[in-house]
């Protein structure tokens, strides 16, 4: 079931480790910042400090007389943008960067300066007097906020399956809870990054992102310019998590830097930079009630979630998505609320909308399933749907119930005694739980030109992406696989705009979407006779093929098992085991697999324990915008992870492959929330869990 | 970061005579927590007078029969030297749980003594914070101050101090060794941090330009019954939410020397000499030490978001004490 019948290589579903390996760890990978470049000059952005307010003055007369400095860029002197310039969900304000007195949220950006050195620039930022006036601002999020307004359904109309109210009403149990999210941030270890000069008429950058062609469309349409005058490339990123999917402020204020002084800058945005002025997942608070009868069968889903976001620029954080995929039920409703705030306007992180959804929704099952007295594995294989409970449609590959069982062997969830606080080792409290996470997967247009050579090799050019994850690895042995080829005939080029559009590294659907075009391409030029004294190349876009009509739910699929140690005297929670079994489509590389799905659980551990972006409630300003104050887990914190894949294969999808990008966080912290309550008997509604949130007063 | 001086040197009077000459000099240890704050100008010295090639590396007997630890001695060293881990295990454990293997093996015994507060407005130079800049306000009161202190705090400042290796010292009657142009000089470690008050730039009880050449730790306080226990809020590589040091002798069912100190709730290491005062020479029970963790912690005086602080104090005091008591 792993490959098509006429394969002919092993190169896809066999282990090897990043091409790029060598070169990342003797230092000879190029990062946007890493460039060598004659007449470079760095530009420093000077941020705000307060959450909401008007520029009165900056006064850099004292600054342009500083060593090295070449100007001062703000709102008075710098390029102007195209105010349509449109993000993810149309015109976005985060992007209109030093083109008005107007300070929306703290750590806006308020200046550029450029000198000759990072010193010299970074020296004259800090001299630079800007003087603000602070207006009242309003950055504490509620769900009942005044303000909130029914978010944007692009993502997927609310549902309305049945008579939630009138099931919940006659269901015999019933969980009626809220569930609350914090701001959490993704800041890669690669901060955001970019270099721009100009080549002629030509606008060129290295830039940091997780999608070139994207990036560069993006930026002509701000600086009015056609897309053929704009090169964006990005060979090498360390790591995006979402937060590079769009334009970013380092690449709009380098392109700004290079207009006006006619040389090449280069912006690198500093750590506490990237926490302010970078997209963080938008803290979130849901109620959900579940309706069901005594033999677990599900009634009525509800699904309500609230947001925060920016005025400046639209934002969905689809939580109740999993909602409408996940369980048989007769009655599903969701609704999603904004709530507009002086904030950084919130963007995409780590599976957005289905993580913080999956904490809710998943440690709403595990507190039914307590109620209901029916183990929580059993509660979830009860309510396995025969079509999409909201859309109708049937599944594709749909191996979750293969995820829980295979996984709860593994894991050895059937000697568990499934009361609360019953395990003890000395001072500790021991318990165990689970989670259950579908994460939709689909293939976008792209663009893959494949040429053979006259050598018998083949050269692959698409405008991927590979933040970190593997993926150029990846698509050449979905290449060799599509031309019948070894590995070793593969050559790939990745990461410029130049090479047409692509879809960028995102939603889970990179690979799928560059497999797609990279099948057809190939599947054309074996088709095509050509003369093989003579390179030939066949390019293919798949916008041509592309219906954005879905005749199946297609979801990869994941079972999260975690085992947790609590100290109630300290409070202290360690996740002593973490397992995830997956179906995710055919492994394509299992090596790479299994790391970004261990990632992913990683980051779904921290966001359980660990991350938290706080607020000063006074001025509004994150307080902990560094990593000595937002904690993430350390490496002690991990001590024993696993994850496998059950064997599948999507047929509706290129390669036979689903998304593997974000399902390993989605449904861990549902996990470890839902085994502290079995090792406490209490129920962590709010993330993180806390030690203060945790620690008991002891008899 | 400003641009500053570099110098090494070789003998504690050059030392001392380059900072006597220099008010904005400072010295440098390992540098661990002082270049980082030089990174983002919350420390702008003027020159680093490099002591770490000074000769006051090493553990070594103390003429009382402790131990003295040389002010340049590495964290690691200290931690690993097989004196310190018999007579004083409680202060090997603390330096252990501290920091990284990497951060260790730069920083010195000395330099801990004097790392400032990781309170985020003190670390943010576009914050407030009296401690950084004397009367401009303290912004962690009416703020974020979920890990601030619990004792001894003042309306202009409620941070902690950071150090682990503090709090085993204190908990182990330790005395610290300087050196001025007028000569050598030692304090108690009780005394060795000075009151926040209205003064809470004003960390230690230090003449201007001294310079720490030791610490030491007297015999009488040596006890290989000793525990250190840091509860923090991830398993490595984060500071004491609370941590405790205990030292515990029984003698036939009576508590004889008892030292207790508390990290993470004070400005300084919080030695809890109502909590030992309630136990010395009383018979060890599980009532008394709850009582006497209860007097201990009477005194608290949590802000709006860290009453967690109180109960995991108290906890915390009576399991370590327990543990200790059943070995």
């Amino acid at each position: 079931m792993n490959a098509p019948a006429d394969v002919i290589t092993d190169a896809v579903g066999t282990s090897r480790p990043r091409l790029e390996g060598p070169e990342k760890v003797s230092g000879r990978a190029r990062y946007a910042a890493d460039h060598p470049m004659h007449d470079l000059a760095f530009g420093v952005v000077v941020t705000s400090p307060v959450a909401r307010g008007r520029i009165r003055d900056i006064d850099a007369s004292a600054v342009l007389t500083m060593p090295g400095v070449l100007g001062v860029l703000d709102h008075r002197n710098a390029p102007r943008l195209d105010p349509q310039a449109s993000g993810f969900f149309g015109p976005d304000g985060s992007m209109q960067l030093l083109q008005s007195d107007s300070i929306p949220h703290a750590g806006r950006a308020v200046a550029l300066v450029v000198a000759q050195t990072p010193h010299e620039a970074q020296a004259a930022a800090d001299a630079l007097a800007v003087t603000c006036d602070a207006h009242p601002h309003d950055t504490t999020f509620t769900a009942d906020h005044p303000a909130g307004r029914a978010a944007l359904t692009v993502l997927g109309e609310d549902a309305n399956v049945g008579d939630v109210d009138a099931e919940l009403a006659s269901s015999p149990v019933v969980v009626d809870e809220r569930y609350f999210t914090p701001e959490e941030h993704c800041s890669a270890m690669e901060p955001h990054a970019a270099t721009a000069w100009w080549d002629g008429g030509r606008l060129q950058a290295f830039d940091s992102n997780q999608g070139a062609f994207d990036v560069a469309r993006t930026l002509a349409s701000l600086f009015s310019l056609e897309l053929d005058q704009v090169r964006v490339r990005s060979e090498h990123v360390g790591g995006g998590f979402g937060s590079k999917g769009l334009l970013g402020p380092q690449l709009i204020l380098a392109t700004m830097g290079s207009m006006a002084f006619g040389r090449p800058v280069r912006v690198t945005l500093t750590r506490r930079q990237v926490f302010l002025m970078i997209g963080m997942r938008p803290a979130t608070e849901q109620r959900v009630r579940l309706g069901a009868d005594t033999d677990g069968s599900l009634r009525a889903i509800d699904h309500q979630a609230a947001f925060e976001i920016s005025p400046l620029a639209e934002w969905v954080e689809n939580c109740p998505e999993g909602s409408k995929v996940l369980y048989a039920t007769r009655a599903i409703r969701t609704r999603i609320t904004a709530v507009p705030l002086d904030l950084t306007p919130p963007g995409p992180m780590r599976g957005p909308g289905l993580t913080p959804g999956s904490f809710a929704l998943e440690s709403a099952m595990d507190e039914l399933a307590e109620r209901l007295g029916i183990d929580p594995l059993e509660l979830r294989l009860r309510n396995e749907p025969a079509v999409g409970p909201v859309s109708g449609l049937p599944y594709g590959s749909r191996n979750l119930a293969a995820c829980l069982r295979e996984g709860a062997r593994r894991f050895g969830w059937h000697s568990r005694d499934p009361r609360p606080r019953r395990r003890r080792e000395g001072h500790l409290l021991v318990g165990t739980g689970l989670a259950a996470t579908a994460f939709g997967s689909s293939a976008f247009p792209s663009t893959a030109s494949i040429t053979a050579e006259t050598d018998g090799s083949y050269t692959v050019r698409i405008a991927a992406s590979d933040i970190g994850t593997g993926s150029r690895t990846a698509l050449v042995a979905i290449a060799a696989e599509a031309l019948r080829v070894g590995t070793e005939r593969i050559r790939i080029r990745i990461a410029d705009s130049d090479l047409g559009p692509a879809w960028s590294a995102s939603g889970s659907r990179g690979t799928p979407s560059w497999a797609w075009a990279i099948n057809e391409a190939a599947t054309r030029l074996r088709e095509q006779p050509h003369d093989p004294t003579r390179p030939v190349t066949v390019t293919v876009d798949t916008a041509e093929l592309f219906t954005g009509r879905f005749v199946r739910e297609v979801h990869a699929y994941s079972a999260i098992f975690a085992e947790v140690t609590v100290d109630p005297a300290t409070g202290e929670v360690r996740t002593r085991r973490l397992l995830g079994m997956f179906a995710i489509g055919r492994v394509v590389n299992p090596l790479l697999a299994r790391s970004q799905v261990i990632g992913g659980m990683i980051m779904g551990l921290g966001m359980a324990l660990h991350e938290e972006g706080v607020r000063d409630p006074v001025s509004g300003r994150q307080v902990n915008a560094d990593f000595a104050g937002y904690h993430i887990p350390a490496h002690a914190d991990v001590p024993d992870i696993e994850a496998d894949f059950v064997p599948e294969y999507e047929p509706d999808e290129p390669s036979g492959v689903k998304g593997a990008g974000e399902i390993g966080t989605v449904g861990t912290a549902a996990a470890i929330a839902n085994a502290v309550w079995h090792a406490t008997g209490l129920r962590h509604r709010v993330l993180p869990i806390r030690l203060d949130r945790v620690v008991e007063e002891m008899a | 970061m400003k641009e500053f001086g570099y110098r090494r040197v070789k003998h504690v009077q050059e030392a001392l005579a380059l900072t006597a000459n220099d008010t904005g000099a400072r010295y440098l240890g390992g540098g661990t927590n002082l270049v980082d704050l030089m990174k983002d100008e919350i420390e702008a010295p003027s020159q680093l007078v490099d002591v770490r090639f000074l000769p006051l590396s090493g553990v070594r007997e103390a003429p009382d029969g402790g131990l003295a630890i040389g002010a340049t001695t590495s964290n690691s060293d200290a931690a690993a030297h097989p004196e310190v881990r018999r007579r004083y295990p409680a202060l090997s454990q603390a330096v252990l749980a501290g920091a990284s293997g990497q951060l260790r093996n730069m920083a010195t015994v000395g330099g801990n003594l004097l790392q400032r507060t990781r309170c985020a407005y003190f670390a943010d130079p576009s914050e407030p914070c009296n401690k950084r800049l004397p009367g401009s306000g303290c912004p962690a009161l009416p703020g974020e101050h979920h890990n601030h202190a619990i004792f001894d705090w003042s309306r202009h400042c409620v941070a902690t101090h950071p150090s682990d290796m503090a709090v085993a010292l204190a908990a182990f009657d330790a005395v610290v060794h300087y050196e001025t142009l007028d000569g050598p000089a030692e304090i108690p470690l009780s005394e060795f941090y000075l009151p926040v008050g209205d003064t809470p730039h004003r960390e230690t009880a230090l003449p201007p330009g001294a310079l720490i050449t030791a610490v030491s730790l007297p015999k009488s306080a040596a006890c290989p019954r000793s525990r250190y226990r840091k509860v923090r809020e991830r398993a490595s590589y984060a500071f004491a939410t609370v941590s405790v040091a205990a030292a515990l002798e029984l003698h036939d069912g009576l508590v004889g020397r008892v030292g207790i100190a508390l990290g993470g709730v004070a400005s300084r290491p919080w030695r809890a000499r109502v909590a030992e005062a309630a136990l010395h020479g009383e018979p060890f029970t599980g009532a008394g030490l709850r009582d006497a963790a209860e007097a201990e912690l009477a005194a608290a005086k949590p802000l709006r978001d860290n009453g967690y602080k109180v109960t995991l104090a108290r906890n915390l005091i009576v399991a370590v004490l327990t543990e200790l008591a059943e070995r």
